[in-house]
Parts: structure tokens; C-alpha cells; sequence
């Protein structure tokens, strides 16, 4: 016995949410593309396989995926000890962990540039030994993970305590070790969850804008990531440009949500049974 | 590690160290060259910064419009979530997958779409110049670039809410006699409340810390549509690092805050999915 909204409530509700997607969401994304071709596809053509458009993809892509090797590792340690252990500060680190998703990414670009930059201690010994983390590629790197930090946990970390102890436990007893219980037990559980949340934080890698330009020093062709590159053009009034380029992060940022609700539909097909 | 209780699960000492170290190098070290070095300028440096007459009105720029963004959010966000919930209709799923777009789009994206489209010589920019109505480099682009990053934490705060208090109080109420109105106010409003206001939190709390789809569209005027987040920007661009870290700082505080705000609904809003489950 449900009672239903009248329908003329219905239909203005269902038309509000409809109106306001299609103005909010859709228009600036299609408009992306449109704009992208509106030249014709040979200036698409041209922007996209432009040699400092080629260098940000390239550069985007292994920015990516360095973050996402950390975050993994991370992720999976830390899930682990999150859920599978109790000691104290606990929730202290639990909180450290979320940290990042409050800072504003140019304060996350900020505190990179003081640890390693000009005025920092650290600064006359990284200078000895020739190492560059400002304005160079591996602080592009670094303010990506720091950014992208507690995705790939916090999608495990409720599956894990969801499962509890019991089975890894009497994996445990049996003689199991700590990687054998983790390949045979715990990882079949948050399969989903984990590829989640490295869909997750592919994107968020892929698309960071504040931290790395606070990081990058905006060295064409050298330091510049996708979305820094599409900045420089639109800058430069290279609107088919920066369109160009963007279409293509539109059109992973589709095929991110895609695989999400894909992957958010299984697990929790598999655990909210 | 003399505070852990004893667990028959092995591999605690690994897992631990290697989650700890990489956690240091990434955030706690960073954040700690942070406070030493703010604790190098003195009381009274900081507060000359904070208090420029620059720095105070992008504070303004930016708490106004994200409250104002966030506002909006919290409105359309109890409607998508009520219609997304409620209701079964063709193409539901569809919009309901809709609503994380804000997160899978580049902000850099996201920012010159809304910039160029908004614009006077733009589709939509051109459309509401006829009636005089500026939206580029005004408040109003501002809170529109806020809108579109703001769009799924109140919608996603709400949802799980909404969808255990269906029906048995909704029935009682209605049985007992009270309008279709008065028994969303009375019994649906006050179990969404919290979530609303967590959603709302979370949203002004990105909001105020929003850099990449903010900037193209704000046109960065100092005193007028300066953003805090692009006065350290710009600050940094000096290499005037203090005056950096003390906008910083003052954010971050202010970041603090909200989240704590958040913290307190978030908690009661998960009280109301667990108890009615």
C-alpha cells in the first residue's frame, strides 16, 4: 500500500531534476564536444595530435598511473589494518587518512611547494644530489597522490568490516599466511569495491587542476599535464583547442561513470543481499 | 603498536609500517613543513596578512557564493533525491548515474565549458544578456561553476535517508489524518534534516576550497570576484610564501570548522539509516 504523489506533483518534480541535469550537466559537457568539432574534424585532428598536445597525454598517462600504483599499495595496507586489527589511534588515522578530501587543492599544492621548495631544509640536500621536485615532474606526481589519497581505502574499508574477522581468522588458525589469507580470502570480497576505487582515483588523478599547477611551473612540453595544457590554450584564445583536448577527458569522464555504476551495481548486488 | 590488542591475523608489523610511511610522506610530513613554517611568522605579521583589505574581500567572494551555491545544492538536491527514491519513471537510472559527473570531469574542463557558454558572446551568455543579465566574471558565474561541483553531496547524502523512511510513519500520519504536506514536514523532513545539513556541509566545505572550474568563469578581479583559493595562487606566483601560508591556514581553519558541523549531522544522519533498518 504505497500512496503515490499526485501525478501533476510527479510530473513537476521528475521535470524540475530533468531540467536541471540537462542545464547543469549535460549542456557544458556536450558543448565540449561541439565546440571541439565545430571546425571541422581536421582542426580536431590537428589539436589533439599537436606535439605539446601529445606530450600532456603522455605526461597525464604516467602521472595516472604512478598515482595509482601508490594509492593501491596504500589502499590495500591500510584497508587491511583498518579492519583486520584493533590498536589505538585507530580513528586518529582513519581521519589523517580522509584529510585530503577537505584541503583545497591548491592548499595541497601549497604544502608541497613548502617542504620542497626554495626555503625548505630539505632544499640545499634534494639540490646536491640533482633531484627537481618543484616545478618538475615528480611533484606533479606527488600532489596527485596526495590529492587522490583516501579513494581506493575508503571504498574497501566498509566492505572489509562488513565481513568481519571470522573467516580470516580461522584461515589464521589453520596455518594460513598473512598473503595467503589475503589472496584467498579477503580479496575475492572486495574485488568490486577495489577496482571502485581505482576507477575512482584514475579519475580524480587524470583530472587534478589546482595542486599540479601550483607544482608544475607550467614548462610547456615538459611540466604540462592535460587539464594545465588546456588551460594554457584556452588562455591563449585556442578555443578549438582547449575543446579539442578537453573532449577527450570528456569522453573518459563518460566512460568512468560508466564502468562505476557497472562496478557500484555489483557490489552491492553482492553485499546488501 | 604496545596498544594493539592480539589478533591471530598475521602480518600486522608489515602492513602497518608500510601504511604508516607512505601516509608520513604524503601527508603528514607536508603538513607539518605547513605549521613550521607558519610558525615562523610572527602573531602579528599573520594577522596583517589576513586582514588586507584584498585578502578579506576574496574571503567574502568566496564564503558568499559558496553559501549561496551550496543553498541551491541543498533545494535541487532534496528534489533530484526525492524524485530519484520516490518515483519510477524511463531514463531514472539514467540520471541517477548522471549525478557523479561533477567528480568524473576535470574541474579545467567543467571551468572553460561554463566559461565559454556563460560568456556575452556565448549560447547561454548571449541568451541572458538580452535581459541585461551579466553570468561570466560575476558572482553569479561563480555560484554557477559552485552549483556544478556541489550537485552530488547533497543527492547522495539524502538518498540512503530516503530510502528506509518509505512508508509505515508515512501511512500512520496520513491514516491519523494529516495532509500530504504537513506529513512530509512533519515526519519525513525531520529524519532527512540531518543528512540534508551533512550534504549541505560537505558541499560548502568543496565549495570554498573549489579552484579549477571556478577561475576561468570568475574572471579574477581583485576586491571583486577573487576567490581565496586563487589569492594564494597568485600569492605564491610572488613567491611570497608567508602571505600564502597564512590565506592557507585561515582556509584550512575554516575547513575545519565546517567539517567538524559536518561531522555532528553526519553522525545522527547514519543514526537514522541504522536505527530504521
Amino acid at each position: 500500500m504505497k500512496r503515490e504523489d499526485p501525478a501533476i506533483v510527479k510530473g513537476t518534480l521528475i521535470g524540475i531534476t530533468t531540467a536541471f541535469l540537462a542545464v547543469m550537466l549535460v549542456l557544458p559537457l556536450v558543448y565540449v564536444v561541439y565546440t571541439a568539432f565545430r571546425s571541422g574534424l581536421e582542426g580536431f585532428l590537428a589539436a589533439v595530435t599537436d606535439k605539446y598536445a601529445l606530450h600532456s597525454i603522455y605526461l597525464t598517462v604516467i602521472v595516472t598511473l604512478m598515482a595509482v600504483a601508490v594509492n593501491i599499495v596504500f589502499g590495500l595496507y591500510t584497508a587491511w589494518v583498518l579492519t583486520k586489527f584493533s590498536f589505538r589511534g585507530k580513528r586518529f588515522l582513519s581521519a589523517l587518512i580522509d584529510l585530503p578530501l577537505t584541503v583545497s587543492p591548491i592548499i595541497a599544492g601549497l604544502i608541497f611547494v613548502l617542504t620542497f621548495g626554495r626555503q625548505s631544509f630539505l632544499y640545499p640536500y634534494l639540490n646536491e644530489l640533482g633531484i627537481k621536485v618543484i616545478f618538475a615532474v615528480p611533484g606533479i606526481v606527488l600532489a596527485t597522490v596526495f590529492v587522490t589519497f583516501p579513494f581506493i581505502s575508503r571504498e574497501i574499508v566498509p566492505v572489509l568490516n562488513a565481513q568481519g574477522r571470522d573467516e580470516d581468522e580461522a584461515a589464521a588458525l589453520m596455518g594460513a599466511g598473512a598473503f595467503q589469507i589475503f589472496r584467498e580470502i579477503t580479496f575475492p570480497h572486495i574485488k568490486w569495491a577495489f577496482l571502485y576505487g581505482v576507477v575512482l582515483c584514475s579519475a580524480r588523478a587524470m583530472g587534478e587542476f589546482g595542486a599540479v599547477s601550483v607544482l608544475s611551473g607550467h614548462l610547456r612540453g615538459k611540466t604540462n599535464t592535460m587539464p594545465l595544457y588546456i588551460e594554457i590554450l584556452y588562455q591563449g584564445y585556442d578555443f578549438t583547442g582547449a575543446f579539442a583536448v578537453s573532449s577527450i577527458l570528456v569522453v573518459m569522464a563518460i566512460l568512468i561513470l560508466i564502468a562505476r555504476n557497472i562496478l557500484e551495481h555489483r557490489s552491492k548486488s553482492r553485499y546488501l543481499r | 603498536m604496545s596498544g594493539k590488542t592480539k589478533s591471530v591475523i598475521p602480518g600486522f608489523g608489515l602492513s602497518f609500517g608500510i601504511s604508516m610511511t607512505i601516509l608520513s610522506l604524503i601527508v603528514v610530513i607536508p603538513l607539518c613543513s605547513l605549521v613550521v613554517y607558519s610558525s615562523q611568522l610572527s602573531m602579528a605579521d599573520f594577522w596583517e596578512i589576513i586582514t588586507r583589505p584584498r585578502v578579506l574581500a576574496s574571503y567574502k567572494v568566496s564564503l558568499t557564493t559558496s553559501f549561496i551555491a551550496s543553498i541551491i545544492n541543498a533545494v535541487m538536491g532534496l528534489i533530484m533525491a526525492w524524485v530519484l527514491v520516490r518515483y519510477e519513471f524511463p531514463g531514472k537510472r539514467i540520471l541517477d548515474g548522471m549525478i557523479e559527473l561533477p567528480f568524473a570531469l576535470p574541474t579545467a574542463v567543467a571551468g572553460i565549458s561554463l566559461a565559454h557558454l556563460t560568456v556575452s558572446s556565448g549560447p547561454v551568455g548571449a541568451l541572458f544578456a538580452n535581459f541585461g543579465i551579466d553570468i561570466a566574471y560575476t558572482y553569479t558565474g561563480i555560484t554557477v561553476a559552485m552549483v556544478f561541483v556541489g550537485i552530488p553531496f547533497v543527492v547522495r547524502s539524502i538518498q540512503p535517508v530516503l530510502e528506509k523512511v518509505e512508508g509505515e510513519y508515512e501511512e500512520a500520519a496520513f491514516i491519523m489524518g494529516a495532509g500530504r504536506f504537513e506529513t512530509f514536514r512533519r515526519v519525513v523532513f525531520p529524519e532527512i534534516r540531518p543528512a540534508l545539513i551533512a550534504g549541505f556541509t560537505m558541499a560548502f566545505a568543496r565549495c570554498l576550497g573549489e579552484y579549477g572550474s571556478v577561475v576561468f568563469i570568475a574572471g579574477n578581479k581583485p576586491y571583486e570576484t577573487e576567490i581565496a583559493p586563487l589569492m594564494i595562487m597568485s600569492e605564491l606566483q610572488e613567491f611570497d610564501y608567508p602571505a600564502a601560508t597564512s590565506v592557507a591556514l585561515t582556509m584550512l581553519l575554516m575547513a575545519f570548522v565546517i567539517l567538524f558541523v559536518n561531522a555532528v549531522f553526519q553522525s545522527r544522519a547514519s543514526a537514522i539509516v541504522g536505527g530504521i533498518r
